[in-house]
């Protein structure tokens, strides 16, 4: 039974993540397959993601995808290595620092024709 | 975070060791992904011009293949997980989700490599 603390979030983050990456990947099968209508249809797909609203949730698949990735890569870590579960806490925070500074510049880069168009 | 420990042997295992494997070759081949497409490109940039070029030779074609089923089995697997945690062993709600996932994932699998397999641009090409 858990007591809360940093390895309940991390796990429940991980499956929210997952099956949000899902749903969007199902959503990105069906638009990809408008290329077989031709580039009139298939624009008009892609024009969904060329919306202005459209970016903070671009943004937020990628982040998804990357913290997913990160915790995944810990997951591993603590498979292949169980003693390394003591220092969980600490891989935790290394982690989620290591996180802000793959995210920021990432936010920069893909936030910033928002705001100078 | 806990390390699982399954009995090594039998389904169940093998879907464990299977997560484990195709999340270190989806690390890769998504993060590649999003960086070209997400960070590098941008959905401003992408039509389907864009997609065509990229198409023109197989390596793409391949590389996308690879993340299809990879991440579409991989996904529906985890998904498959979580309705193990909150529906009964030998449940009708368990068999129904069972049922359900099979079936998006063959229909998926089957939409995507359909794409990949036959996308030709020249079909569309100004006359």
């Amino acid at each position: 039974m858990y007591r809360g603390g940093p390895g309940m979030l991390a796990w429940v983050l991980h499956r929210i993540t997952g099956v949000a990456v899902l749903v969007f990947l199902l959503l990105h099968i069906v638009e990809t397959s408008m290329l077989l209508y031709g580039p009139q249809a298939y624009d008009h797909a892609l024009a969904l993601y060329k919306q202005p609203w459209f970016k903070p949730l671009e943004f937020l698949l990628v982040a998804a995808v990357v913290y997913h990735a990160g915790n995944g890569l810990v997951v591993l870590v603590l498979d292949l290595f169980p003693r390394a579960t003591r220092w969980y806490r600490t891989l935790f925070w290394v982690g989620a620092a290591a996180y802000v500074v793959v995210m920021v510049p990432v936010a920069v880069i893909m936030l910033r024709p928002l705001f100078a168009p | 975070m806990q390390a699982t420990r399954v009995r090594p042997n039998g389904w169940e295992w093998l879907s464990w060791l299977y997560m484990r494997v195709s999340a270190v070759l989806l690390l890769g081949l998504v993060l590649g992904h999003l960086y070209i497409m997400h960070v590098i490109n941008s959905t401003a940039t992408i039509d389907f011009a864009f997609v065509a070029q990229r198409f023109a030779t197989p390596f793409w074609r391949v590389y996308d293949l690879l993340i299809l089923v990879l991440a579409l089995s991989h996904g529906l697997n985890g998904l498959r997980g979580i309705v193990n945690d909150y529906t009964r062993p030998g449940g009708g709600w368990r068999l129904v989700w069972n049922v359900g996932l099979w079936t998006v994932g063959l229909v998926f699998t089957l939409l995507g490599a359909l794409v990949l397999f036959s996308f030709d641009p020249s079909a569309f090409a100004r006359r």
